[in-house]
């Protein structure tokens, strides 16, 4: 009988197999743009790296230099130190606040995730600004400091106050990340492992954890590959001891002109990154990224073995120290205690942003909070400077283009892939998520190397390709979720009730899947507006976007014009967040038995 | 026309697992004014129920009943409002789930994903820090009991859905809890297999002497499986009886038409033992006891009915259905007032056209009668 029922299972027919060759064809415009724009610039890279530029001869000089000890494998080693301190402590910290998302209501999860929403889509650029001001000598912190009767710190330039402001950047991402791999794991398993005597502690270490882990995985991926190419924190933060590898890749293209060893570093980073693909897709799966379940699982892996004891250790010391902590306190519910952490770590994301509404206003010279006294000048020099009217004209224009082209290629990606079983689908799959594998300076500079042949430098049109690149994945999963979760019977069911296909479309399709075409749309805009490497490069200093524009201001003279600017960002990023948060599906309730 | 989608086949003298031994035997579990309300709504009205040692009791109802309720306060999962539970002598009302000593098997077993078929089974002797070689031991005798000794090393996605389930049971009896319950375990399953899993299931239950609380929506598995049902109505018990005395004398209409098919004259009784229905006034059995003029119902079951001509017999009605059924043949007749009557007859005798007007008699056995 048994066996019966799985062979019934195994031969369940693929549907359709005269679709699945058509639809496949519409990945084709993707992935030709990301060969063109990504593919083949990294690969001329890679040739820069490899030839020295007088002689046009093979060589390894470049990456000797790196080994060679001194400034290039200093930085090396403290990119590495610094990514991985990031990715530690953003699991670390994320993971309690995760967790009490994945345990509310669907409703209440909904609201409390818009507090981590709302700093995941505000700009890496803004947030480090407002921890610039506020851990300066006379900023807010040692202010308070002060008042406590300590002596005022040097807070900036230190590599702690790196790792904290990388934490709090990539903090909403990890949590992003992790929460939907929570929000899968059935409250049905604890509650079996509750019948069958495990306490609290033991559920979670025993059942929770160990299935929340692929959450985890995913998440420290995704911030230790961004953090390899962070270099926003460290110029703004960091000391001279604190320098990244993505710092130096500026300093040898835009100052030294040195393409051979900034290829070279470019290299690197894009090695470290792959490598740590690598070993994730070894361990866990790469499938496990878009949500699918680790096939990766071995029933006697080593590492599965070595998760498995150590969760039944932790359980049995957590379960003791349960135990005696209700019989200290005669407490049994500590419930409280993660919600508390949830709301801190919240404040502390939400604050600084929030904080530069006040300081905009301010009527003081001088950026501080709070501010002194309150006036509307800073907002009347923003609006009358044409330098920052027009870099926000053009960081509107280009986010339009941007958000247009991405929607499209992304769309008809998605579609395609939803609709076809080819094995050709898993590469291509692979190739529109390579954006978010690669650093976005690495993506820039390739491009810059392209386009200075093409004439594509200091254009518009450069850096909206530059952006589309870069937007293309998350837009592309976005999609892609869309329409694996659309159910295309309904097509079908229009179709037998004699709708021409494009009625079906209209009527059916498009109203379904609208909202997250939204959310695409809105995405790949976003992206494109608070992008700042691809402006650096591409721009050549003539096309300067609004996010260029407050770059180069922060490191020139930092003028309450700049938290004004800042505002002006949060109010866009927050407007469009609101409406697509409005515009997303609502969420099928599962009716409980 | 909804009459016809409840043909399915039950009949009162099918298998059943009658434990002689439950009659005398201590209780095992006492269920004392237990009620649950949600805001404004009482999910369950203060009810009391007794199992016995080594019974098997089927909570049955329809979905929103309060038979998941109740099941999920006895295991722990949801505190009551009132009332208390004791299980084995012992007041176990605010004990948690894991220090109860029950054992679950949940609707969509919820085995879990990340152990291994043997992780799972050996779960619950972890917790009791059983040793490991005895733990071994027991895990292969538990898999042996649902042969499954060769799956062990497998993770629960690579077994079917029947295999899946036996792993949830193999996990609920190899620590042998003192109650067994068992939240409409079979539903996920196609019908031949959920038929296998009866099976199974009354035999584990037979081996194991173990107590075992089922909860399920399907009157035929109750009747299948049950030392005794105990029918849920809007968070209340019913009737608790034995199959046999449920199916053949209910105590209340909602109970008569929940358990098989059954048809119900719905009048008012009339001096010398009779019923007046708006179709025609019909002979009540002996000793009814209910005073002239007091609402009453007869409860008719489809396989004592007779199909005769239409001047004769008590009934007459028009034939508007008539559904082969292999052995038998479901005839509904509708009777003047719309009230629809289902007859069986069996297979060979000469068929009825649809339209064709009959009379109705129950000659051998006597209707069963209900004060409404």
């Amino acid at each position: 009988m048994a066996e019966l029922a799985m062979q019934t299972a195994k031969a369940k027919p693929a549907r359709k197999p005269q679709v699945t060759w058509s639809a496949l064809w519409l990945v084709v415009p993707g992935v030709l743009f990301l060969v063109a724009f990504l593919l083949y610039p990294s690969f001329q890279l890679l040739l820069v790296s490899l030839k020295d530029p007088r002689t046009g001869a093979w060589t390894l000089t470049a990456f000797s230099k790196v080994f060679a000890g001194g400034v290039y494998t200093r930085t090396l080693s403290s990119t590495f130190i610094v990514a991985l301190q990031t990715t530690l402590w953003c699991i670390f910290a994320g993971y309690p606040l995760a967790y009490w998302l994945a345990r509310l209501s669907p409703r209440r999860q909904r609201m409390a995730a818009l507090f981590v929403l709302l700093p995941f889509w505000t700009s890496a650029l803004v947030k480090n600004f407002a921890w610039l001001v506020f851990l300066g000598r006379n900023g807010v912190i040692n202010d308070l400091l002060g008042a406590m009767g300590f002596t005022p710190a040097e807070l900036l330039f230190q590599r702690a106050t790196v790792v904290f402001a990388m934490v709090h950047t990539m903090l909403p991402l990890a949590v992003m990340v992790m929460l939907p791999t929570m929000n899968q794991i059935e409250r049905q398993l604890a509650q079996a492992a509750d019948t069958l005597g495990a306490s609290a502690a033991q559920q979670f270490w025993r059942v929770y954890l160990p299935l929340s882990m692929p959450g985890v995985a995913a998440a420290g991926l995704l911030v230790f590959i961004s953090a390899l190419g962070f270099f926003i924190t460290p110029t703004l933060l960091g000391g001279a001891r604190d320098t990244m590898l993505s710092q130096l890749i500026i300093v040898q293209i835009n100052q030294l002109q040195n393409w051979q060893m900034g290829a070279a570093i470019a290299v690197m980073l894009v090695l470290a990154a792959l490598v740590t693909c690598f070993i994730y897709d070894r361990t866990f799966g790469l499938s496990t990224l878009s949500g699918g379940s680790s096939d990766r699982l071995q029933h006697n892996g080593l590492m599965r073995r070595a998760g498995l004891g150590i969760g039944c250790a932790m359980g049995n010391l957590c379960d003791a120290l349960a135990r005696g902590y209700s019989r200290l306190s005669g407490a049994r519910n500590a419930g409280w205690m993660l919600a508390a952490y949830a709301w801190l770590i919240i404040a502390v994301l939400i604050v600084p942003i929030l904080a530069f509404i006040p300081m905009a206003f301010t009527g003081s010279d001088f950026l501080s909070f709070p501010p002194p006294s309150l006036s509307f000048k800073w907002f009347g020099q923003y609006l009358q400077s044409p330098l920052w009217v027009g870099s926000t004209l053009r960081s509107f224009g280009i986010g339009v283009a941007t958000a247009s082209i991405t929607l499209l290629l992304a769309t008809l990606a998605a579609f395609g892939l939803a609709r076809s079983r080819s094995r050709l689908g898993g590469l291509a799959f692979l190739l529109f998520m390579t954006p978010m594998i690669v650093p976005p300076i690495v993506i820039s500079v390739s491009l810059f190397y392209l386009f200075a042949q093409m004439s594509l430098v200091a254009t518009n049109l450069g850096i909206i390709i530059g952006h589309t690149v870069i937007a293309l994945p998350m837009a592309f999963v976005v999609l892609l979720a869309t329409f694996k979760h659309y159910d295309w019977r309904l097509d079908q069911a229009a179709a037998t009730l004699g709708a021409a296909p494009w009625r079906v479309f209209i009527k059916v399709t498009l109203p379904l899947i609208k909202g997250g075409m939204f959310a695409g749309l809105v995405t790949a805009f976003l992206q494109s507006f608070e992008e700042l490497t691809v402006a650096m490069f591409i721009g050549g200093g003539v096309k300067t976007t609004l996010p260029k524009q407050m770059w180069d201001d922060i490191l020139l003279q930092v003028t309450p014009t700049l938290a004004a600017a800042s505002v002006v960002v949060v109010v866009i990023v927050c407007a469009l967040f609101f409406l697509m948060e409005y515009f997303r599906p609502a969420e099928h309730q599962v009716s409980a038995s | 026309m909804s009459t016809l989608t409840h043909l399915a086949a039950t009949s009162p003298d099918q298998g059943r697992a009658h434990n002689p031994n439950a009659q005398g035997a201590p209780i095992k579990l006492r269920v004392e004014g237990l009620g649950k309300r949600y805001g404004n709504i009482d999910a369950l009205h203060a009810l009391d129920l007794d199992v016995r040692s080594g019974e098997l009791l089927t909570l049955l109802g329809a979905s929103g009943s309060g038979k998941t309720t109740l099941l999920q306060i006895i295991s722990g999962l949801v505190a009551p409002s009132s009332g208390r539970i004791v299980i084995d002598g012992r007041d176990q009302t605010h004990a948690p789930a894991h220090q109860r000593d029950i054992g679950v098997v949940f609707q969509n077993y919820a085995l879990f994903p990340h152990l291994t078929v043997s992780q799972n089974v050996g779960f619950a002797l972890d917790m009791r820090g059983v040793s490991r070689a005895e733990s071994r031991r027991r895990i292969n005798e538990a898999l042996a009991m649902v042969g499954l000794e060769a799956m062990h090393q497998r993770f629960p996605r690579e077994l079917s859905g029947g295999q899946q389930q036996r792993v949830a049971l193999a996990r609920c009896f190899i620590y042998k809890p003192s109650l067994i319950l068992m939240d409409e375990p079979l539903s996920a399953l196609d019908r031949k297999l959920r038929e296998t899993m009866q099976m199974e299931i009354k035999r584990l239950h037979r081996e194991t002497g173990s107590t075992i609380i089922f909860v399920t929506h399907d009157q035929d598995e109750a009747l299948a499986l049950s030392d005794r049902i105990c029918m849920m109505h809007n968070g209340r018990i019913e009737q608790i009886d034995t199959p046999q005395a449920m199916y053949e004398r209910p105590s209340t209409v909602a109970v008569a038409r929940f358990i098989g098919i059954s048809n119900v004259l719905e009048g008012t009784v009339m001096q010398g033992d009779q019923l007046a229905t708006a179709d025609a006034t019909v002979a009540l059995p002996k000793g009814h006891g209910c005073q002239p003029g007091t609402p009453g119902a007869l409860v008719i079951r489809p396989e004592h009915l007779n199909v005769v001509a239409a001047d004769h017999g008590a009934l007459r009605g028009t034939v508007v259905e008539a559904v082969y059924a292999g052995v038998e043949t479901r005839i509904v007749v509708r009777l003047a007032s719309g009230n629809l009557i289902v007859v069986r007859r069996l297979s060979g005798q000469a068929p009825l056209g649809i339209g064709s007007v009959v009379g109705l008699e129950w000659p051998a056995h006597p209707p069963h009668f209900l004060s409404v």
